[in-house]
């Protein structure tokens, strides 16, 4: 293997096992601020015991997610060297806007949040949530945007050539506001409330199942299915959005994600498909004009086929597609599973149904494998360019970073990336099958001031 | 955005430096404590004591190596690309170290076999010791100069960095965490625990102060762009007298019962010793050695001043507030740890 496939394959690796955490996170962030809003304004003790449930839920993930996202702060520099240097001047000032906006004030309230029960009041504490949410959300803005740079560059210029190239920011607001950032970070979070969201869903329904905590595992699942029921409409406006938007910024992606080869209006959808770049022919089930209309608004609209395209700038086209598929799929999937769980808790015949119920507590994989989808289809879509059209990722790599390091690292990698893993699902398994604490109904503490019935 | 005739290079020197001596300072203690952990605390009930004297602190502490990270990314780009790559694999073996210690704190507790304790109990000894002792030894290879090439890449190799001045400069930060982390456990805990804390203070100190004139006569004898510094500008010697104080201050303040400002005169002396350092190096980030002419400096690694100035302002904006929530959320759990049932 070349050094510039191991380099990218760690990459994969380690981004990927990140984004297993952060979205959670910034769900149940969301999920957080809710209950204790609930718990401040109605005074019932249930919602202290969800909050103190799902706090130290988040707890874990949370720990995780600033462990592996260490190693990604460090992973540009690391792997990408020249990349770094070209991009460094635009690319880093997101990186440590990250920093100093979003981590300080996630890590700082966290211990407000997790170890201030009973030592701040229930609206300092209250707050001290809210910013840990408020943190999680600006961690994703600011990751997303320098992303997004790199799909769609804007307001920056190069100087120097050769091996001295580099962008250098000419305007900030326009590097921020490039024109895939907004798109992508909107449903980029709809797609992380939806993982902390069917999580709460997931182990709500498990304890229906069970017949355990029902009093607590009902308001869960109520709970959570209101934000999985918005966020999981959302993301198709926001997915759509952005389709529409690679359509017009990335023509080579977006031909990828539906195999579409010639160029021409009436350009088809496929519901499913398989893609073979040998003949250049995509076969399956399609949907004549829609492609067109659902990226123009026309079915006149020309679509870019990738026969336009140079065939060292097409990304890898079956397995773009494949994912892609799989996203859109799991994301019509949710939509269904939202509804349908809506009306039967409405019907009050969630609770019988144990086909639905057992469908919910799957539904916590859809979110997290459509996440992951999601987000191979954005980068294995830009190749073979890690900067669009700038800078090609082989010409990114690390220039004194030998095959046999990464391979090292990536075998350490894995294997503590592994252990972790086993830690955290032993760990969420002891966590719900403890349950909720009964003795949090009563709250203590300085939280207890106020408070009928609550223990000083 | 104009900051007047300021240099916007030596600022973000500065800054840059500022954001690693608050990682020092702060992670430094509760790296510390991670080297204590295993010697110091024995039973379970004390190892708790001791994660939860730095549990709701510890990951914003780590916070300013990334920002840190960051910023060096921003600000200086191609010091950020040389060093990363070219410590590959010492980057990787702390990156480990720090994955390891940072889930030993949040997993360690949250089961109670005496395995699963006494694995996680290690992982955060250990990973606080390598990560420790790798930190010192990159400021050991930054200090001594690393070979850099003409296109300003590293071109040595991993165990050439692991040359004895390094070695000492890590020990040297073990030796110093460690004393600040049993400074800082001084003043979290309290009975028996406590005077077996305050026991290895002395200890620590004398181990610190025999570690650090080593490296400062090899620094004298063999680092000469660094001495070169201190020669064109004697003043910087002047430095040398607060650190000096502020260490023979903290046995006084200990034996005094006073371990807050202890604690302070510890956190007071790893400002100093950090700015000696950058004095030092100053203008250099990464020194080239053989080959001088290659080093990559504060000017010719930066990037646009357009990009230093929009930093600046972002810093401007963001360090008051943080540092104005970070204080307030010490304040809040200042005093002597207690074990309740959200702690480890
Ligand atoms: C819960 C997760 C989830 C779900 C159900 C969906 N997506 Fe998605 N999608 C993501 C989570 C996600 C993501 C992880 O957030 C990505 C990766 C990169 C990004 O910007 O968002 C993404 C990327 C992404 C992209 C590529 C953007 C780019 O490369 O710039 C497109 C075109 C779509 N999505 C479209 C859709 C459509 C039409 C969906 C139909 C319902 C859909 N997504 C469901
Ligand atoms: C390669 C890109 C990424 C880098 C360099 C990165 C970096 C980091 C770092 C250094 C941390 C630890 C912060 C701390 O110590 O508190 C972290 C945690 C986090 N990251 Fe990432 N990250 C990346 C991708 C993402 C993405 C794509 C998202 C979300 C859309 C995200 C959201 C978060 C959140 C919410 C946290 C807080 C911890 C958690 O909630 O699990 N990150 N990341
Ligand atoms: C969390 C979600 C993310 C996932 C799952 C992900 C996944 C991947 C994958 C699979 C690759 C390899 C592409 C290939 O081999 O074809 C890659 C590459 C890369 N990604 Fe991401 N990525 C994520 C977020 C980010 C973010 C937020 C950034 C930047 C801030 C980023 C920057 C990069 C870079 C620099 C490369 C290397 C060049 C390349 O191979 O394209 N990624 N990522």
């Amino acid at each position: 293997m070349t050094t510039e496939l191991l380099a990218r394959l760690q990459f994969a690796l380690t981004i990927t096992f990140h984004y297993l955490y952060p979205p959670l996170s910034i769900g149940l962030g969301v999920l957080l601020v809710a209950i204790e809003a609930a718990w401040l304004k109605t005074k019932n003790p249930l919602f202290h015991q969800m909050a103190r449930f799902w706090t130290k839920v988040f707890a874990l993930t949370f720990a995780i997610g600033v462990a592996t996202g260490i190693v990604m702060e460090f992973e540009f520099g690391t792997n990408w060297a020249t990349y770094s240097r070209y991009v460094g001047d635009v690319f880093g000032s997101a990186l440590a806007a990250e920093g100093i906006f979003a981590f300080f004030l996630e890590s700082g309230f966290l211990a407000v949040l997790l170890f201030g029960w009973d030592k701040v009041g229930p609206k300092l504490h209250f707050f001290a949530t809210c910013m840990v949410a408020l943190g999680a959300h600006f961690s994703a803005i600011w990751i997303v945007v320098a992303n997004s740079w790199m799909q769609t560059p804007a307001g920056f210029h190069i100087v120097g050539d050769g091996l001295h190239a580099r962008a250098e920011v000419t305007d900030f607001w326009a590097m921020v506001f490039n024109p895939s950032s907004m798109d992508r970070l909107t449903h980029t979070v709809v797609g992380a409330w939806q993982a902390g969201a069917w999580l709460m869903v997931s182990i709500g329904a498990w304890y229906l199942l069970k017949q355990k905590h029902r009093e607590f595992a009902c308001l869960s699942v109520k709970l959570g299915l209101t934000l999985s029921l918005i966020a999981s409409v959302l993301t198709l406006a926001t997915g759509d959005r952005s389709a529409s938007g690679v359509a017009r910024n990335q023509p080579a992606k977006f031909a990828a994600l539906e195999g579409h080869w010639q160029t021409g209006p009436q350009a088809p959808l496929h519901v499913v498909g398989w893609v073979d770049a040998q003949t250049e022919t995509t076969r399956g089930l399609a949907l004549p004009g829609m492609l067109s209309w659902l990226a123009y608004g026309s079915a006149a609209h020309p679509v870019t086929g990738l026969r336009d395209i140079p065939r060292d700038e097409r990304p890898p086209v079956n397995f773009t597609f494949q994912l892609f598929h799989l996203m859109v799929g799991i994301g019509f999937a949710m939509i269904g599973l939202a509804l349908w769980a809506s009306w039967a808790l409405w019907r009050k015949t969630l609770e019988n149904s144990r086909t639905l119920l057992w469908l919910l507590v799957i539904s916590v994989l859809g979110p997290q494998i459509a996440n992951q989808a999601g987000w191979w289809v954005a980068e294995v879509g830009r190749q073979p360019w890690i900067v669009y059209k700038l800078l090609r990722t082989s010409q990114g790599l690390s220039a004194v970073v030998q095959a046999n390091q990464i391979v090292a690292s990536m075998i350490m990698f894995t294997g503590v990336y592994l252990l972790l893993f086993a830690a955290f699902v032993f760990l969420l398994n002891e966590k719900i099958k403890h349950g909720p604490d009964e003795t949090d109904l009563q709250p203590t503490g300085k939280l207890a001031l106020g408070f009928k019935g609550g223990a000083a | 955005m104009n900051f007047g005739g300021l240099d916007l290079n030596t600022v973000w020197f500065v800054l840059v430096g500022v954001l690693f001596t608050g990682y020092v300072i702060l992670d430094g203690f509760d790296l510390g404590v991670g080297v204590l952990h295993l010697f110091v605390a024995r039973r379970d009930e004390e190892r708790r004591v001791f994660l939860n004297a730095i549990g709701p602190v510890w990951d914003g502490n780590e916070v300013w190596l990334v920002t840190g990270g960051g910023a060096l990314f921003a600000a200086f780009p191609a010091v950020y690309a040389t060093v990363f790559s070219g410590f590959y694999l010492a980057f990787m073996l702390l990156l480990c170290a720090l994955i390891f210690r940072a889930v030993a704190i949040e997993f360690r507790s949250k089961h109670p076999a005496q395995q699963w304790r006494c694995f996680w109990d290690r992982s955060f000894a250990l990973g606080s010791f390598t990560s420790t002792l790798l930190i010192g030894v990159a400021m050991g290879n930054i200090a001594w100069g690393v070979p850099i090439d003409a296109r300003g890449e590293f071109a040595g190799t991993f165990l050439g960095l692991l040359h004895p001045y390094a070695l000492l400069m890590g020990v040297t930060t073990v030796t110093l965490f460690a004393m600040h982390g049993a400074i800082y456990l001084a003043l979290k805990t309290e009975g028996e625990l406590q005077a077996r804390v305050r026991e290895r203070i002395n200890p620590l100190i004398i181990a610190f102060i025999l570690s650090y004139v080593l490296l400062t006569l090899a620094t004298l004898l063999y680092v000469p762009h660094v001495t070169e510094a201190f020669r064109r500008e004697p003043w910087f010697f002047t430095l040398v007298v607060p650190v000096v104080l502020a260490i023979a201050n903290i046995p006084r303040e200990v034996n005094r019962g006073r371990e807050f400002y202890a604690f302070l005169s510890s956190c007071a002396a790893m400002a100093g010793l950090m700015a000696i350092f950058g004095v030092g190096n100053y203008p250099y980030l990464v020194y080239s050695q053989p080959f001088p002419e290659h080093s990559l400096t504060a000017f010719n690694a930066a990037s646009s001043p357009k990009t230093l100035g929009i930093m600046l302002t972002i810093a401007l904006i963001g360090l008051p507030v943080v540092l104005a929530y970070s204080i307030s959320i010490y304040w809040i759990f200042r005093g002597k740890v207690r074990i309740d049932k959200m702690s480890y």
